[in-house]
């Protein structure tokens, strides 16, 4: 099971870079794993909950006493049981929460806002009871009009979701409310003057669908609170930190009286970084007295779990003849769902940061829509711009008839190249992935009848952030992991595999598990790849810790100054001569000693993790045009990016193409479908349409390593960025086999159709 | 709920037509438990009529096959003979849902379940079919395509359950083929789909057709002026434009949120074209 | 009513249970029997995690009343191990990191041996729409094609 298989012979580590069985498969292929719903609690009850039925609606009373009354039925919960919160946004990772909003999206108060918000929530001894119990609950809806669609509800005279949003970031501040959150702009040099200069513009308008993360695991907890006070919940999360955080705050109890411990998680990818179910199953805990399960279906995992914002974006980028970009600016109007909050920042700051740009603005504008409140999904907010401005630099290139790689390496940003953003870039890759693409077989490869091939290029911050680990020597050597980051891919083999390769010692002597709430200090959650990047220099530091405590043991026994004491190859030795003769001590050794020289052996990392580092990627994708029905099909598809350095390169690999696999679903089939009552149509992989395995080919895969110079084995994050170029590179493909350009996500066969059909009547199509 | 599981037709048909309640007939359940479980349906008793032998068997008859309704499109696909016989009556059932759904369902039930957009049911239609039907007043017999009437809508009386379909003798020369589109490669309902089954002379010209469409209009449908584009021709370009005109203008369909009006249309139109030189290539090695 | 009492066998071994009608054959195996290796993802067939096989025939266990077990032989996740060898479809799921979160992995496992069972060289196209009723959200499927075309090679000894 600890097969190394190394990628680079001669590389100057043991494990870092090769490509071991990860420490959690054998429990993941057998069915042992426990997630989410995989937990059952002695005495255990049936948490439901009631859901609007209406998008807008003014909520003016609800009647449980009927569900109350029903024999099974042990608690109901309404917004009578959450305390109102004040309005604060505070930071949450990428994203910004207001605990104002996360109150009212976990219970509806004044207003349901969208189909599918919950209402009331009841714990029964059955399923069927629960079921039953909701139909019971009587809620007095004053139904209002709704807007769903980001455009019309920036309108004046738009349905308010909120009568009291005066849109931030405007002055003077606007005296009338409005759908619009926040307006964010940001640039550097001067656009007007710029465009100026240009022998060539494009200006193009783009729309993105909402998008769901389409996690196969649903939302699901268990939670218990006992007489005095102290509560447990097992739950499926990105982060257990944060929902501690969240339902100590909603529901005011002190946060060390919640303890919290992470299943195995079903795949997140942003989508659980927030509470839906945890509070409810708390606050029904409480009243109960007995343990509550609460397991989302899938339709209540469409409606009420946050997609990502469908988006509007216009994009106008000017450049010379010699392909130098002169002037670039964008305005993106992102739909945030029912609360404020959409990713429109991050998307803004994405837009133009693979590039060198003198002269660039951005304009953004945060918008409320009758949707469920967006989460975070794989790169918040970056697909949507990139999407938006790699279209648009594809067809600057056509116009200017430069090869797209060729106009990419002139603009591109380097070490040194401020971001439109803010920040100098330190190394990065960029130039690199070009370069790996312009020499890949893919590149040159000849295309068959009605295929097209498009490139673009993807960029992610990458984050860091607080982090907690502990590494304990045991009594026979061996050593025990403990980090707080939830594991959704491979993470503790990479945690083992650093800590393995800091200690010398052969990966199966470290078990690593993901501590609960009460285990470790404070963490961060999963997310902005950060966890690879933060736990494990962390990993890294409590290794260290253990090495130099295991000197001081050994320099204690030896009656040696510490200094004179080293640890090489996974033993502690005299350092030098002059230091004696003593035979190396291993962990074994050192951990026998342990007692008797001061007591147990461990690190214990608490660090905020700085310096992470953005990751770029390239990607090449063919596909190839029904002519007659507008279907797509991908026929080639070829991921490159900079992972700083792949710890296990396998996951790594794998990262890259669980991105492109949800890039080319978002480009392709992907939507969030309403209705003209507001309802969501599509609540089921029926037909919300991800893509299965028929439906894709082999995603090849380069990886690019520029270490990150900031952590200790030159880690980036690498799970974002790979989201970011597939919409791009698939509507550029398909300009290049059809001759038409798609600017509205998706690009669904009958719309394929309809602009074909409609660029042959004016000639302009090329099949 | 009540569940019942009888191992005669005599026994289904009793418990359907003594029902109090909503009753419903259990084949490989893959549309009746999502409705159940989505409280589209709420039956108050289940008939489970796989213990049943004539609905779970296929044997040949009058030169062609007695395919039982419960058979389920696994089995179907492992039946050599038929495959070979009517391998587009075969593909349409095998293109209800994923290998875990084929291990269950049904032609019986794809047709029962009465949707506009069932797979098999347009490839049964233009194999010609018949649907053997069993009730508290006897057996009797049913084109396919007169079987469904409108969505959910069904010519079936309380208590009557299909038993099987009856595949004709295929002449010499002849072949089905049935396609369908979907966004994606598999896992969708159809957007549209159509059956087309054919007979050649001995020269090559197509002296018998059938065309059936499915998902364009309330119910799958039989198409006499698509077959007779065909009819008396070698299936040449002019044919089969005649063919694509034929069968848009037979499609009635909705707009929704699987397809439009005018992309079902035309998408049918480019189906029946494929479909029946499908069935041509099979027929000229047949 | 009265509750069903079933008899069947999971994973060649006999069991008796009392379920509602309504009860899956998924809620039967996860709630009753503890056999959560079995997931839930969509409930209406349309993911694949709850894929088990009766009497050998892949079905989802979403799909079919617990009811409707009574005499038959069940095989899941939990039967997949022969005591401590992994079948070769386990193991080459992870060497070939064919899994990132693994809730869809033991659907992909139970559906992948069904394949295995009925076409020893399958291609890689005849893989992909097999398995194209499991869905994977995590690892765009080309690790999981490989592993099953790896592991279907060292079973035909190739």
């Amino acid at each position: 099971m600890q097969e190394k298989v190394k990628d680079a012979p001669g590389s100057e580590f043991t494990w870092v870079g090769t490509r071991p069985v990860r420490p959690d498969g054998v429990d993941k292929v057998t069915g042992r794993a426990r997630f989410g719903a995989d937990m059952a609690m002695q005495g255990q009850l049936v948490g439901k909950v009631l859901r609007s039925p209406h998008p807008h609606a003014r909520i003016r009373a609800i009647d449980t006493s009927a569900a109350e009354k029903l024999p099974g039925v042990k608690a109901v919960v309404t917004r009578e049981d959450f305390q109102d919160q004040p309005s604060e946004f505070i930071p949450a990772g990428e994203m910004m929460i207001n605990y104002r909003d996360v109150v009212r999206n976990v219970m509806a108060r004044e207003k349901a806002l969208y189909e599918g918000h919950a209402v009331a929530a009841v714990a029964a001894t059955s399923a069927a009871i629960a079921k039953q119990a909701l139909k019971l609950i009587k809620v007095d809806y004053e139904v209002l009009p709704h807007v769903i669609d980001v455009v019309e509800a920036m309108q004046p005279g738009a349905p308010l979701l909120h009568e009291d949003m005066i849109t931030a970031g405007v002055e003077p501040a606007p005296k009338t409310p409005s759908n619009v959150a926040k307006r964010i702009e940001f640039g550097a040099g001067d656009v007007e003057a710029g465009f100026k200069q240009a022998d060539v513009i494009v200006e193009r308008a783009f729309t993105t669908k909402p998008v769901h993360q389409g996690y196969i695991e649903p939302h699901a907890c268990v939670a218990s609170v006992s007489e005095d006070g102290q509560a447990d919940v097992w739950v499926t999360t990105q982060g257990h930190w944060i929902v501690r955080a969240h339902c100590a705050r909603l529901l005011g109890w002190d946060v060390g009286k919640i303890r919290v411990t992470s299943s195995e998680i079903g795949g997140g990818f942003g989508g659980k970084t927030v509470v839906y179910l945890e509070p409810l199953a708390l606050a029904l805990a409480k009243k109960s007295r007995r343990p509550v399960k609460m397991v989302m279906t899938r339709e209540e995992v469409f409606r009420a779990s946050g997609p990502t914002s469908g988006a509007h974006v216009r994009v106008k980028i000017g450049a010379r003849k010699d392909g130098r970009i002169v002037a670039a600016e964008a305005e993106l109007k992102y739909q945030a769902g029912a609360f404020a909050g959409s990713p429109v920042q991050p998307g803004a700051m994405c837009a133009y940061a693979p590039y060198d740009l003198e002269n660039v603005k951005v304009v953004g504008y945060d918008v409320v829509t009758n949707r469920p409140k967006v989460a975070a999904y794989r790169a918040p907010g970056g697909p949507i711009s990139e999407f938006a401005v790699e279209s648009a630099l594809d067809e600057l290139a056509g116009k200017l008839g430069m090869d797209p790689i060729e106009f990419r390496l002139k603009n591109a940003a380097k070490q040194g190249t401020k971001a439109a953003y803010g920040p100098k870039f330190g190394p990065i890759g960029l130039v690199e992935t070009l370069e790996a693409a312009k020499s890949h077989a893919h590149w040159r490869t000849p295309l068959g009848k009605n295929q097209g091939r498009g490139l673009a290029c993807g960029f992610w911050f990458n984050i860091g952030g607080e982090t907690s680990v502990s590494l304990s020597l045991n009594e026979d050597g061996t050593l025990s992991l403990t980090a707080g980051t939830p594991d959704i891919g491979g993470l503790r083999a990479s945690l083992c595999m650093m800590a393995a390769e800091e200690l010398s010692i052969p990966m199966d002597k470290i078990r690593v598990q993901i501590g609960d709430t009460g285990q470790l200090g404070y963490n961060f959650l999963t997310g902005g790849s950060r966890a690879t990047f933060s736990s494990g220099m962390a990993t890294v530091e409590a290794a260290r810790e253990v090495m130099k405590e295991a000197c001081k043991r050994a320099a204690k026994l030896w009656e040696l100054p510490e200094d004179a004491v080293e640890y090489k190859d996974g033993a502690v030795r005299p350092a030098g001569p002059n230091a004696g003769k003593h035979a190396p001590m291993s962990l074994k050794e050192i951990a026998g000693i342990a007692g008797k020289t001061g007591g147990p052996i461990a690190g214990y990392a608490r660090i905020n993790a700085h310096g992470a580092a953005p990751s770029f990627a390239t990607h090449i994708a063919d596909v190839e045009v029904d002519p007659e029905t507008g279907k797509v099909t991908v026929v080639r598809y070829t991921a490159i990016q900079d992972a700083g350095r792949a710890i296990h390169p396998s996951y790594v690999e794998g990262q890259y193409q669980g991105g492109v696999a949800q890039g080319i679903g978002w480009a392709l089939n992907e939507e969030y479908i309403y209705g003209a009552d507001g309802k969501l149509q599509n609540p089921g992989f029926l037909d919300y349409r991800v893509p299965v395995a028929s439906d894709l080919p082999m995603i090849d895969t380069v990886i690019v390593e520029v270490p990150n110079p900031r952590h200790p084995y030159g880690v980036r994050g690498v799970g974002e960025t790979p989201i970011c170029p597939p919409m791009a590179a698939l509507a550029n493909a398909v300009a290049a086999a059809t001759g038409v350009r798609f600017t509205d996500l998706p690009m669904s066969p009958p719309k394929v159709l309809k602009a074909l059909d409609e660029a042959r009547a004016k000639g302009t199509a090329r099949l | 709920m009540q569940y019942e599981a009888p191992t005669s037709l005599d026994q289904a048909v009793a418990l359907l037509a003594n029902a109090r309640g909503e009753a419903r007939v259990l084949a490989g359940g893959t549309d009746l438990l999502v409705q159940m479980r989505t409280d589209v349906v709420e039956p108050a008793l289940l008939v489970d009529i796989k213990g049943i032998a004539e609905l779970r068997e296929v044997r040949e008859e009058a030169g062609g096959f007695r395919v039982g309704a419960a058979v389920t499109g696994a089995e179907l696909k492992e039946h050599a003979a038929l495959k070979r016989a009517w391998p587009g009556v075969i593909e349409a059932a095998n293109l209800i849902g994923s290998t875990q759904v084929q291990g269950r369902a049904t032609m019986g039930g794809n047709l029962c379940n009465g949707s506009p957009a069932a797979d098999s049911v347009p490839a049964l239609i233009a194999a010609g079919a018949k649907a053997s039907i069993v009730g508290p007043k006897g057996r009797r017999e049913l084109p396919v395509e007169d079987v469904m009437i409108g969505p959910r809508k069904l010519a079936l009386e309380k208590g009557e359950i299909i038993a099987s379909f009856l595949l004709p003798k295929k002449a010499p020369r002849s072949a089905d083929a049935y396609l369908r589109f979907i966004p994606r490669t598999e896992m969708d309902i159809a957007v549209a789909g159509c059956g087309v089954s054919l007979t050649l002379d001995a020269g090559g010209t197509c002296t018998a057709a059938r065309v059936g469409l499915g998902a364009v209009a309330a119910r799958p449908l039989l198409v006499a002026e698509a077959a007779k584009a065909l009819i008396g021709t070698k299936l040449d370009d002019a044919a089969l434009a005649r063919l694509d005109a034929a069968v848009r203008a037979a499609c009635k369909p909705i707009d929704d949120k699987r397809g439009t009006i005018e992309y079902r249309t035309k998408v049918a139109g480019v189906l029946a074209r494929r479909a029946a030189q499908i069935a041509l290539e099979r027929a000229r090695k047949s | 009513m009265a509750k069903h009492h079933v008899a069947a066998t999971v994973n060649g071994d006999a069991v008796e249970f009392l379920c509602e009608t309504e009860e899956t054959l998924l809620d039967v195996l996860r709630d009753q029997l503890g056999l959560t290796g079995t997931k839930e993802g969509c409930s209406t067939g349309d993911c694949g995690a709850c894929s088990v096989t009766v009497d050998g025939r892949l079905v989802c266990s979403c799909l079919m009343l617990g009811v409707e077990a009574n005499g038959k032989a069940i095989g899941t996740i939990e039967g997949m191990a022969q005591g401590e060898e992994l079948h070769p479809l386990q193991r080459k799921f992870l060497e070939h990191a064919a899994l990132q979160c693994g809730v869809c992995t033991p659907g992909f496992l139970v559906a992948s041996k069904a394949l295995l069972e009925k076409n020893a060289n399958p291609t890689e196209t005849e893989v992909r729409y097999w398995l194209a009723g499991n869905l994977c959200r995590c690892t765009g499927y080309d690790k999981i094609v490989r592993a099953v075309l790896d592991a279907a090679a060292e079973m035909r000894g190739a």
